[in-house]
């Protein structure tokens, strides 16, 4: 028996969000009394596992996964997972994982519970806690079946640290040809900049900012954070900024540590998308505005001069706390 | 081309969301249905393949009669019939498997659905349908153009976008991007009156089981008042940030 995890890597580094899963199926195994054994895919370094709590690690080396195949994937999981008698697949909620894991439950006709925000409150009928309705509410769903596909949320869990050694060997899936019918051909992505999804710091300014040539100060405060930039629908609807950056019920999701609402409203569908995020800061000069209800932190005041200020000060504590 | 748009009856955006008393359902009093956004963007695009590239258009939905409102909607968009399988979508793979043998016995070439159906949010029965196929699958689908049987795609993907050659027949998991939200098309006078002649057929669900069952919903506990920071106070703002919600 054990408990199987997708550990996902980017030009051979793992994920943030990879050591988050391994740190959560890893204490999932030790709730279930078993080992957590991790698929890693074209990555080096698997010994990082194994200080998140990974027993084992199988390593595909494969150049056709250089650009992310879902139905590949799903394939050397479901082998992954007959050779090691999971009972549990976990993975991430990253762009691919969603891409993936329904495929995944679909070929194994097994349960799958997207949006999980913690460890199971029973293994024994497998029942987890997940988000729903948009973060307005959450589920106690039972997961049927020998085996059950678990999605986390990102950010919803943690790293837990361990002193672990991983095992890795080297895994080498049959891999049929009808899985490689897509074809990537180009992929469009800004390696100088942090992602939503994988960002701890998002900062995301609203139609309050009156135009797309105040977008300076909102990429120099992300800047100054280590944070991604992000936007309300109407911002990308106008073409202020890209529809990559669009947040909210019909965006992108956010569940970062930190999300900086400048010159946002916090319409329900705004907030619906971003409410994940564990602490949020809202800065808009009306006192009224609905977001200060959702939000842990506020400044009233106007963004042209609240935003400068902030990254002047924000400099001084940077460089004091360097 | 056949298509087939999968449209999913969800609370419109602005529901309060509230759970039965014995917190095991959604509690849909006073709650008003629309056609999932998701779905929309989907549907809009799949008027253009008909429009210009003249394709059958077909929209199917799992649920009880009560969905039927929201696929007259989508019969006055524009599509040409509507099928309904009889059944309350017990989870994302019971409504895929009931989905799947809709697309198996109509001989669809292409199945646009959404990424996720915002109730539930499970992002899952566009990419079961696919497996439980064996057709071509693109999930976050923010471009799609069809020549003959070949395909391309563009995805989201984590900080960007990926543009993916395929074939047909293909199950997309569509969202905003597929087209603007300008271009959505909205149900006219004329539209809703051939909407009443269209055909709105029922089918009897196929047996299947379901993967997952929701036993409890709960509500997030009520937030805690706003801290608020005068703005010539920002040295404040950060030392809380730090120091008391430890995020920077
Ligand atoms: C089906 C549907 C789906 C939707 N999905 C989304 C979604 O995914 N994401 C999303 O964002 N929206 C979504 N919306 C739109 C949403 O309803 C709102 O219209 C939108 O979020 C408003 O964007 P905003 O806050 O930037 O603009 P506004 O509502 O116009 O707010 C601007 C804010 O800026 C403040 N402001 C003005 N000047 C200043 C200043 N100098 N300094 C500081 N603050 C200032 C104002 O007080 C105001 O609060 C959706 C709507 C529908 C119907
Ligand atoms: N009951 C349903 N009937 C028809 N299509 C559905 C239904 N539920 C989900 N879908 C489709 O699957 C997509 C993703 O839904 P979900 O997996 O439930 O988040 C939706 O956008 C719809 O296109």
């Amino acid at each position: 028996m054990s408990v199987l995890v997708y550990t996902e890597s980017e030009k051979g580094k793992f994920k943030k969000s990879a050591l988050e899963v391994a740190s959560y199926a890893s204490a999932l195994a030790r709730q279930m009394g078993t080992e957590a054994v991790a698929l890693a895919v074209n990555a080096e370094n698997t010994a990082v596992l194994g200080q998140h709590g990974i027993a084992k690690v199988l390593q595909l080396t494969d150049a056709r996964l250089e650009s992310f195949n879902p139905r590949a994937l799903a394939t050397a999981l479901q082998q992954a997972a007959e050779s090691n008698r999971a009972k549990v697949i976990v993975v991430s909620s990253s762009a691919d994982a969603r891409f993936m894991a329904p495929l995944l439950a679909g070929k194994l006709k097994a349960g799958y519970a997207p949006n999980v925000v913690a460890l199971p409150d029973s293994t024994e009928p497998l029942v987890v806690k997940r988000t729903v309705f948009s973060n307005k509410g959450f589920a106690h769903t039972q997961v049927d079946g020998s085996l059950a596909i678990i999605g986390l949320s990102n950010n919803a869990y943690g790293l837990e640290e361990s002193t672990g050694a991983a095992t890795a060997s080297p895994f080498a899936p049959q891999l049929p040809d009808s899985d490689f019918r897509a074809k990537v051909t180009a992929t469009d992505k800004a390696t100088d900049k942090i992602s939503i999804a994988d960002a701890d710091i998002v900062v995301s300014g609203g139609r309050g900012l009156k135009g797309p040539e105040n977008w300076g100060m909102i990429e120099e405060l992300a800047q100054v954070l280590g944070a991604a930039t992000a936007c309300s629908k109407p911002v990308s609807d106008m073409g202020w900024r890209p529809h990559s950056e669009h947040v909210g019920q019909t965006g992108r999701p956010v569940a970062s540590n930190l999300y900086i609402a400048i010159g946002i409203s916090g319409a329900i569908q705004h907030l619906a998308g971003v409410n994940a995020s564990k602490v949020k800061l809202v800065i808009n000069n009306d006192p009224e505005a609905p977001f200060f209800k959702a939000a842990d932190y506020g400044v009233v005041g106007d963004a042209f001069q609240v935003v400068p200020e902030l990254i002047e000060k924000l400099k001084q504590f940077k460089a004091e706390n360097a | 081309m056949k298509i087939l748009v999968c449209i999913s009856n969800v609370p419109d955006t602005t529901s309060k969301i509230n759970f039965t008393a014995d917190h095991t359902a959604f509690d849909t009093t006073g709650v008003q249905f629309v056609i999932n956004p998701n779905d929309e963007y989907g549907l809009t695009r799949a008027m253009w393949l008909k429009e210009k590239q003249g394709a059958a258009l077909h929209v199917a939905t799992v649920g009880g009669a009560s969905v039927e409102p929201t696929m007259r909607k989508a019969l006055a968009i524009g599509a040409d019939e509507a099928i309904r399988i009889d059944a309350e979508p017990a989870d994302g793979l019971f409504v895929a498997r009931q989905l799947a043998e809709v697309v198996k016995n109509g001989g669809y070439d292409l199945v646009i659905a959404g990424r996720e159906s915002i109730d539930y949010n499970g992002g899952m029965v566009p990419g079961m349908m696919a497996a439980l196929l064996d057709m071509n699958f693109v999930n976050n689908c923010i471009g799609l153009e069809v020549d003959g049987n070949k395909a391309v795609c563009m995805r989201e993907i984590d900080g960007g976008k990926e543009t993916l050659e395929t074939t047909l027949p293909l199950v997309i998991g569509g969202q905003k991007g597929l087209v603007e939200e300008s271009d959505l098309r909205i149900p006219n006078m004329r539209g809703i009156m051939m909407a009443r002649q269209k055909k709105l057929n029922v089918v009897p669900p196929v047996d299947a089981n379901p993967g997952t069952q929701d036993q409890r919903f709960d509500k997030p506990a009520p937030k805690g008042a706003v801290k608020l920071v005068a703005p010539d106070q920002l040295d404040q703002l950060i030392n809380l940030l730090h120091k008391e919600a430890k995020v920077i």
